[in-house]
C-alpha cells in the first residue's frame, strides 16, 4: 500500500517537473519526489541509501541547483512562442522527442512483460550499515578512491569554468 | 507486497519521465533536472535488485552513481553559469557556434 503511495507520489512530482516553466518550482517538486523515492529505499529496506538521498541529493545538489536557478535569475523560457504554449504542446521535433519517450516507455514495458512473473521479496535483507561499509572500503576500496579523485577534478573544473574572465588582475 | 517487477516498472516510467523532459523541454536547468530524474530511476532499479538478490553492492553502486550525480551536477552548473554569460539566455537552441 506505501509502494503506491510513494511511486504515485515519485511519478506525478517528476511529470510536474518537466511540465513548470518556472524552474524553481521544478527543483522544489524534484525534491518532493527524491523524498519519494527515500521512502521507496526504506520499503526495500535499504535504510543507507534512503538517508544519503535524503542527505546528499536532496539536501545538498538540489540546494546546488536552486543556487544556481536564483543566481541566473531567469524564471521563463524567453522566446515568445515558449511563453505562449505549454511546453508539453509544442509542435515539430519536441512532439516527436515526446514520442520518442512514448517509445521508450513501451519498449520497457514489453521487455519487463517478457520476464514472467516474479515473486516478492523472500531473502533476508541486508540492512546493517556495517555489512555496506565492510564491502566499500574493502572490495570497492580501489573505487571508493578514484571517487575521491573524480571528486577533485569536478571541483577545479567548475571553479575554472564558472570563473569570470575579465577579473581585474588577471593576467592572461 | 509488491514484487520485484513492480519496482523495475516504477524505475521504468521515472526513467521515461525524464528522458521526455531531456527531449521536450527548452531550459538547460530543466534538462539538468531531468538528468537526474533518470539518475534516480536506475538507482530504484539498483536497490530494487539489490534487495532481491540480498546483496550489499545494490546500495554501494548507488553511492557512487550519487557521487558522479553530484560531479555531473557541479560541472553542468558551471557550464550552464558560463553559457549564460555568454548568451543571456538557457535556451539550447541560442548556442549554435559549433553548429554547420
Amino acid at each position: 500500500m506505501l509502494f503506491y503511495f510513494f511511486g504515485a507520489l515519485a511519478v506525478i512530482a517528476s511529470l510536474l517537473v518537466i511540465a513548470q516553466r518556472n524552474p524553481v518550482y521544478s527543483v522544489l517538486l524534484l525534491i518532493t519526489s527524491f523524498g519519494a523515492l527515500s521512502g521507496l529505499y526504506v520499503l526495500l529496506d535499504a535504510p543507507f541509501a534512503a538517508a544519503i538521498q535524503i542527505i546528499v541529493y536532496a539536501g545538498a545538489i538540489m540546494v546546488l541547483f536552486l543556487f544556481v536557478v536564483m543566481l541566473l535569475n531567469t524564471p521563463h523560457e524567453d522566446t515568445d512562442a515558449d511563453e505562449k504554449t505549454h511546453p508539453m504542446l509544442r509542435p515539430g521535433p519536441m512532439r516527436f522527442g515526446a514520442a520518442m519517450a512514448v517509445a521508450l516507455l513501451g519498449e520497457l514495458a514489453w521487455a519487463l512483460s517478457r520476464s514472467g512473473p516474479s515473486s516478492t521479496f523472500s531473502n533476508t535483507p541486508v540492512t546493517s550499515l556495517s555489512a555496506i561499509g565492510y564491502t566499500l572500503f574493502t572490495d570497492y576500496a580501489f573505487q571508493f578512491e578514484v571517487t575521491s579523485v573524480l571528486i577533485l577534478v569536478a571541483m577545479v573544473g567548475a571553479v575554472l569554468m564558472a570563473r569570470r574572465e575579465d577579473q581585474p588582475g588577471e593576467k592572461r | 507486497m509488491p514484487s520485484l517487477n513492480d519496482y523495475l516498472i516504477l524505475s521504468a516510467v521515472l526513467f521515461t519521465i525524464g528522458t521526455a523532459g531531456v527531449f521536450v523541454r527548452r531550459n538547460l536547468i530543466t534538462i539538468l533536472l531531468s538528468i537526474e530524474i533518470m539518475l534516480n530511476a536506475v538507482n530504484l532499479s539498483f536497490v530494487a535488485f539489490g534487495r532481491a538478490f540480498g546483496t550489499v553492492e545494490g546500495q554501494i553502486i548507488v553511492f557512487f552513481v550519487m557521487t558522479v550525480a553530484a560531479a555531473e551536477a557541479a560541472v553542468g552548473l558551471a557550464i550552464v553559469i558560463a553559457l549564460f554569460r555568454h548568451r543571456e539566455s538557457l535556451n539550447p537552441d541560442a548556442f549554435t557556434a559549433l553548429k554547420w
